[in-house]
C-alpha cells in the first residue's frame, strides 16, 4: 500500500541516536575522582539526533572526517546495530525494533557493501558457493537448476567471469573481489543498497571499474544508495544529494551541485576547498585551527564550534538546528542562520 | 647540484625457489631542495624505492644492482654504521602510519631528545630546547606541555605533525614521505601538505613525496616520477605530465579521475589489473591493459626516453601524440 | 583475467602440495619423519588383526607355559615371539598393537569429545557474548582450576566402587572417553573463543547478517571453517595429552584392564617383572608410548609455526 504514495520517501531516519558504552561491566566504571570513589560512565555518542530521508532513486552521499559516525549510520540501518535513540522508517514502516524474522522480508530489499573487499568475502567459501548461499537462502522453493541459472545471470551482470566460480577469493585482486561482494549483494534483487566506502581501499584505476559497475547497476535496475565516502571526487561525480556529517550531526544536507556550487557551512567550506586539485597551482585551502573534539565529551553547542572561524557565544552554547535555506539545502549554523558569513 | 642520484637501481624478492624483481633498472636524479613525486598504483614498488634509498630492505628483498649517489657517496656500499649516522641525520623518512616512527612508551620528549642526543653532542636542556623550536616549526600548540604526553594521547593529525618535527630535528638535506597523509582527514591532510611545502621551500630540502594522489603531487612537486610494476614508466615536471601526459597508463590514471567526467556519466576506466610481481608480462608490463599495444610492445621492452617535454617508457608514443592532435582539431 | 580463464583449477591434492603448508612440510625432515612414523604406527594399529600374528583377546592362542620369553635378539628367546612374551604367555608384538589401537582409539574419541563440546561452547561464547560469555568462561575456568587426572581419578575410583570392576572393565574404554572428553573441553572453549571474537569483528560475517542468516548458520558456515588453524594445532598436542592420560590412568588400575590391555596397562602389567629381569614387559610398551606422543606433538610444533599468522608476511 505504501508503494503507492509517491511522497513517500524509501527510508526515513528521524532523530537517529546511537551512544557505545566505553567502560563495559561493573569493575570498569568504578573511578577514582579526586580522593572519592565513584561510579562512572563514558559513553561514545558516535551518531547524535540525525535526521534525513532517502528518496527512492536518488544516491545520497555521506560525507565527513573519519570517526564522524558515517559507518555507524549505515550499520544502524542495516540493522547490525540497534539505535539508542530514534527510530528508522522503511517505505513508511518503523524497523529498528524489528526481531530477526520480522527483519526477513526486508533482508530482500536493503543490502549493504562493505570497504574492505579483503574482509568482507569469506576466505572459506569458493565464488560459486558465496553467490548460491543468499539465492537459496532466501528463495528455498528454487530448484538447483533456476538458483544456478540466477547466479550465472548476475555474474553475466557485473562481469564476474564464469571461470572464477571454483576459485576461492584469496586468488583475486582488490577489485575483482568487490566485483564479487556487489555480486553477492545483487543476487537477492535488492531496490536499495547500503555502500560504505566501497572504493577506499581500492587502486585509482580500478575505483573507476567499480564506480561504472555500481552506476550500471542503479540504471538498470532502478537502485537506491546511500553512499558513503570521503572523497568529495566522487561525490561529485556520484551522488544526487550529499549529507555533511560532523561528529555524529548533520551539518549540511544539499542537492550536490547546489553544495558544490555554494557551500554553506564554514564545515562544508573547509572540506571542500581542502581537496587537492589537480590542475590548481595556488590552493587556498581554509586552514581550520583549535582543537579536534571527541565524541566522548561532546561540546554543549555547535559541534563545530572549537575549530571554527565564525563562532561566537550563542555557538558555544546552543546547538544550530538545521534549518531549510532559499535554494533547498538544509543547513546547521548559527553564522547561516543570522547570515554572518561573507561570502 | 645534486643531492641524490640513482643509477640503475634493481631490487630483488628472493622466493621459494627463486627471486621476483621488484625495482626494475630504476634511474632518477634530485637536485639540492628539490621537491619530487613517484605515484603509481599499489604494488607499483613505490615503498620499495623509498627504503632502499634508506637502506633498510628488510630480509627476501635485497638491492640487486646499481648505485644510490647521495651527496657523491654510494649508498648501496655503505656499512651499516656509516648509514646510521646519515638515516635521521641528513635523510629522514616519514611513513604512513605514525605509530611506526613513534615509541608508544616513550613520551614525546623523551623521543625527540634521544634522537637529538644521538647524532650531536647536547645537553638535556639545550636538546628540549631545540625539540620546542621545531614543535612551534609544525604549529603545535604549547609545545613545551606535549613533550609531557605519550603518542596515544594525541589525535593522528598531531601525532604525524610530530613526527615530521622528528624528521625535521637535525636538519636532513631529504625527507622521504611515504603516504604522509593517507590516513589522514582531507582537512587535515591539507594542513600537514602545507606545512611540509612551506618547511622544505623555506629551508631547502629536498623531498621524495610517495603517494598514489595525483591531486597531492600536483599541489606538493616540481617533477614526478610514474611507476607501473617496478619500472619509471614516465618522468618530467609534475605540470606537464598532469596536463599532457604521454604514457598511456598515465593519460589512463588521469583520465580515470571522476572530476575528468562529467557526472552521470560513466568513468574512463583501464581495463584489467596492475601484474604481479611473479607475472609480469613480456615486453612492455602495461601491454595487456593498453589499447595502442601492438606486436613488439608483446615482446620488447621499451626503454625510457625523451618525448615532448618528458621522459616516456612507450613505442607507441609518437602514434599516441598524432592521435590526440588529431582528436583536438577535430 | 586472461590467465584465470585458461589454467583450470587445480585438485584439492596439487593445491594442498603447493600451498605455503605443502611446501613448508617438505622443507621440514622432522615434520616428514614425524607423519611417517606415525601413519606407519597408526596403519599397523588399525589393521592389528591383520598385521599381529596372534590374537591377545583370544584365551584359547594363550599358553601360560610361553611366559616371559625374551624379545628374539636376546638368548633364550622363542623365534614366534618377536618382542618375546609377557608374564601371561602373550606375544608382546601382537599386544602392543591391539594396545596402541586401544590407545589411539580412545585418545581420538576423547579429543573428538573435547573438541565437540569446546568448539560448541567457544563459538557461542564467543559469538553470542555478553553475560552468556562471562558464564561459559568462568565454568571454563572452575573446569581447569581442576587437574585431568585428579578428576579422573575419583570420578573412575568412584564408578569402579560403584559398578563393581567386573562392569567396570567392561565399560572402561568408554568411561576413560567420557572423563577425558569432559575434563579438558575449556582448552578447545578458549581458543575457539578467542578466534570467534576475532573473526566476528571482519566484514564478511556482517555481510552474512545483512543477507539475514540465521545466527546458527553464520556460526557453523561462516566463522567455524575460519577458526580451523588453531583448533588443528591444539588438537594435535591434546591428542598427545589424551594418550598419556588414558596411560597414566591404566597405569594406576584405573584405565583398560589387563585383559584389554592399552599402553598403559601394558606398562603397567609389566613393571613387578622389571627387577625380575622381564624388562621388556614395560620397556618396549613404553617406547612405542613415548615416540608416539612424540611425533605428534612433533607434528603439532610444525602445524603451529606454519599455521601461525604472525609467520606470515603481509
Ligand atoms: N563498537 C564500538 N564501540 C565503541 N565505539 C565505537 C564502536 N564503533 C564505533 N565507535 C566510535 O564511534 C565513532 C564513529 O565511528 P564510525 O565508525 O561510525 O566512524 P566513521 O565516520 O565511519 O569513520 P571512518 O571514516 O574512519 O570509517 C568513533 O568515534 C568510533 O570510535
Ligand atoms: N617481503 C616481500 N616479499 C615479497 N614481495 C614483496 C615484499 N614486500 C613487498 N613486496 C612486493 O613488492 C612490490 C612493491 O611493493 P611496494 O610496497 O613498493 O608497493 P607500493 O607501490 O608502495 O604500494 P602501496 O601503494 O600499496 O604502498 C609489491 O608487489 C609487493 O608485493
Ligand atoms: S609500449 Fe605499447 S603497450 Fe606499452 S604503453 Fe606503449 S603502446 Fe602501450
Ligand atoms: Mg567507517
Ligand atoms: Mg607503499
Amino acid at each position: 500500500m505504501n508503494d503507492m504514495n509517491p511522497a513517500q520517501p524509501l527510508l526515513e531516519l528521524k532523530g537517529l541516536e546511537k551512544r557505545f558504552e566505553l567502560d563495559r561491566g561493573f569493575l570498569e566504571t568504578i573511578k577514582f575522582r579526586s580522593g572519592k570513589i565513584v561510579r562512572e560512565r563514558r559513553e561514545v555518542h558516535a551518531v547524535n539526533n540525525i535526521s534525513l530521508n532517502v528518496e527512492r532513486g536518488e544516491a545520497l552521499c555521506v560525507v565527513g572526517e573519519s570517526g564522524c559516525g558515517k559507518s555507524t549510520v549505515a550499520r544502524l540501518i542495516a540493522g547490525l546495530l540497534t539505535p539508542s535513540g530514534g527510530e528508522i522508517h522503511y517505505e513508511g514502516e518503523r524497523i529498528d525494533n524489528r526481531s530477526r524474522h520480522a527483519m526477513m522480508p526486508l533482508r530482500k530489499k536493503m543490502q549493504m557493501i562493505f570497504q574492505n573487499p579483503y574482509a568482507s568475502l569469506n576466505p572459506r567459501m569458493t565464488i560459486q558457493q558465496a553467490l548460491e548461499e543468499p539465492v537459496r537462502y532466501h528463495n528455498p522453493e528454487m530448484s538447483k537448476s533456476d538458483v544456478l541459472e540466477k547466479v550465472a545471470t548476475v555474474m553475466r551482470s557485473v562481469g564476474v567471469d564464469p571461470s572464477w566460480a571454483k576459485r576461492y577469493p584469496h586468488e583475486f585482486s582488490g577489485g575483482q573481489r568487490q566485483r564479487i561482494a556487489i555480486a553477492r549483494a545483487l543476487t537477492v534483487d535488492p531496490e536499495f543498497i547500503i555502500a560504505d566506502e566501497p572504493i577506499s581501499a581500492l587502486d585509482v584505476s580500478i575505483q573507476a571499474q567499480v564506480l561504472n559497475l555500481m552506476l550500471e547497476a542503479k540504471n538498470q535496475r532502478g537502485l537506491t544508495y546511500l553512499f558513503i565516502t570521503h572523497d568529495l571526487s566522487v561525490v561529485q561525480h556520484f551522488g544526487t544529494r550529499v549529507a555533511v556529517l560532523y561528529l555524529g550531526s548533520v551539518c549540511e544536507l544539499a542537492d550536490t551541485a547546489t553544495l558544490f556550487e555554494n557551500p554553506k557551512h564554514p564545515y562544508t567550506k573547509a572540506l571542500l576547498s581542502a581537496v587537492p586539485q589537480l590542475k590548481d597551482d595556488h590552493p587556498n585551502h581554509i586552514r581550520l585551527k583549535g582543537e579536534i573534539p571527541t565524541p566522548i565529551n561532546l561540546p554543549q553547542g555547535c559541534p563545530f564550534e572549537s575549530r571554527c572561524a565564525y563562532a561566537n557565544d550563542r555557538c558555544r552554547v546552543e546547538q544550530p538546528r538545521p534549518l531549510q535555506q532559499a535554494d533547498g539545502s538544509i543547513v546547521a549554523c548559527h553564522a547561516v542562520e543570522e547570515d554572518r558569513l561573507e561570502s | 647540484m645534486t643531492l641524490l642520484s640513482v643509477r640503475d637501481l634493481t631490487v630483488k624478492f628472493a622466493t621459494r625457489d627463486s627471486s621476483v624483481t621488484a625495482l626494475n633498472r630504476i634511474s632518477f636524479d634530485l637536485a639540492k631542495g628539490e621537491r619530487l613525486g613517484i605515484v603509481g598504483e599499489s604494488g607499483a614498488g613505490k615503498s620499495i624505492t623509498g627504503f632502499s634509498l634508506m637502506n633498510l630492505l628488510s630480509r627476501p628483498g635485497f638491492i640487486d644492482n646499481g648505485t644510490i649517489l647521495f651527496q657523491g657517496d654510494d649508498i648501496v656500499k655503505m656499512s651499516e654504521s656509516q648509514m646510521r649516522s646519515i638515516r635521521g641525520n641528513q635523510m629522514a623518512m616519514i611513513f604512513q602510519d605514525p605509530m611506526v616512527t613513534l615509541n608508544p612508551v616513550l613520551t614525546i620528549g623523551q623521543q625527540m631528545v634521544e634522537t637529538l642526543r644521538a647524532h650531536r653532542k647536547l645537553s638535556q636542556k639545550e636538546a628540549e630546547q631545540i625539540a620546542i623550536v621545531k614543535l612551534r616549526e609544525v604549529y603545535i600548540p604549547s609545545p613545551e606541555d606535549r613533550l609531557g604526553q605519550y603518542p596515544h594521547e594525541l589525535s593522528g593529525g598531531m601525532r604525524q605533525r610530530i613526527v615530521i618535527a622528528i624528521a625535521l630535528l637535525l636538519d636532513p638535506q631529504l625527507i622521504i614521505a611515504d603516504e604522509p597523509t593517507t590516513a589522514l582527514d582531507v582537512t587535515i591532510q591539507a594542513d600537514i601538505m602545507e606545512l611540509l611545502l612551506e618547511l622544505c621551500q623555506s629551508n631547502k630540502v629536498g623531498l621524495i613525496l610517495i603517494t598514489h594522489d595525483l591531486g597531492v603531487v600536483s599541489q606538493m612537486t616540481e617533477r614526478t616520477l610514474v611507476m607501473y610494476a617496478g619500472k619509471i614508466i614516465e618522468a618530467g615536471r609534475t605540470r606537464e605530465i598532469i596536463n599532457d601526459p604521454q604514457h598511456p597508463y598515465t593519460q589512463g590514471l588521469i583520465n580515470a579521475l571522476p572530476q575528468q567526467t562529467q557526472p552521470g556519466n560513466p568513468l574512463k576506466q583501464i581495463p584489467g589489473n596492475m601484474p604481479s610481481l611473479a607475472a609480469i608480462p613480456n615486453g612492455c608490463a602495461f601491454n595487456p591493459r593498453c589499447e595502442y599495444a601492438l606486436d613488439h610492445c608483446r615482446t620488447t621492452a621499451p626503454e625510457i626516453v625523451q618525448y615532448a617535454h618528458v621522459e616516456v617508457a612507450c613505442h607507441e608514443v609518437s602514434r599516441l601524440h598524432s592521435d590526440k592532435s588529431e582528436e583536438r582539431s577535430a | 583475467m586472461s590467465t584465470l580463464e585458461t589454467i583450470p583449477p587445480p585438485s584439492l591434492w596439487v593445491r594442498l602440495w603447493d600451498s605455503n603448508m605443502g611446501y613448508s612440510f617438505r622443507r621440514n625432515p622432522v615434520a616428514v619423519v614425524s607423519l611417517i612414523i606415525f601413519v606407519a604406527v597408526a596403519l599397523m594399529a588399525i589393521f592389528a588383526p591383520l598385521v599381529a600374528p596372534f590374537d591377545p583377546y583370544d584365551p584359547a592362542q594363550i599358553d601360560i607355559m610361553n611366559s616371559e620369553y625374551p624379545p628374539i635378539w636376546i638368548e633364550g628367546a622363542d623365534p614366534s615371539f618377536l618382542f618375546g612374551t609377557d608374564d601371561q604367555g602373550r606375544d608382546l608384538w601382537s599386544t602392543i598393537l591391539y594396545g596402541t589401537r586401544l590407545s589411539l582409539l580412545i585418545g581420538l574419541c576423547a579429543v573428538a569429545l573435547q573438541a565437540f563440546l569446546g568448539i560448541t561452547i567457544g563459538l557461542i561464547a564467543g559469538y553470542v557474548g555478553g553475560r552468556l560469555d562471562s558464564l561459559l568462561m568462568r565454568l571454563a575456568d572452575i573446569q581447569l582450576s581442576f587437574s585431568t587426572l585428579m578428576v579422573a581419578i575419583i570420578f573412575l575410583a568412584v564408578t569402579q566402587a560403584m559398578f563393581g570392576s567386573e562392569t567396570f572393565n567392561q565399560y572402561a574404554i568408554y568411561f576413560l572417553i567420557v572423563v577425558i572428553g569432559v575434563a579438558e573441553w575449556p582448552q578447545y572453549a578458549r581458543t575457539v573463543r578467542a578466534t570467534v571474537l576475532a573473526e566476528k569483528k571482519k566484514e564478511y560475517v556482517d555481510g552474512a547478517r545483512v543477507l539475514g542468516f540465521g545466527p546458527l548458520r553464520i556460526m557453523v558456515r561462516h566463522i567455524l571453517p575460519n577458526s580451523m588453524s588453531p583448533i588443528f594445532v591444539i588438537s594435535t598436542v591434546q591428542v598427545a595429552n589424551a594418550i598419556i592420560s588414558e596411560a597414566s590412568l591404566s597405569f594406576l588400575g584405573l584405565g583398560m584392564p589387563p585383559s584389554q590391555p592399552s599402553l598403559g596397562s601394558l606398562i603397567s602389567s609389566g613393571f613387578d617383572y622389571i627387577f625380575s629381569g622381564s624388562w621388556w614387559i614395560t620397556a618396549i610398551p613404553g617406547v612405542v608410548l613415548v615416540v608416539l606422543v612424540l611425533v605428534i606433538n612433533l607434528l603439532g610444533d610444525w602445524m603451529r609455526d606454519v599455521l601461525n599468522p604472525k609467520s606470515f608476511k603481509g
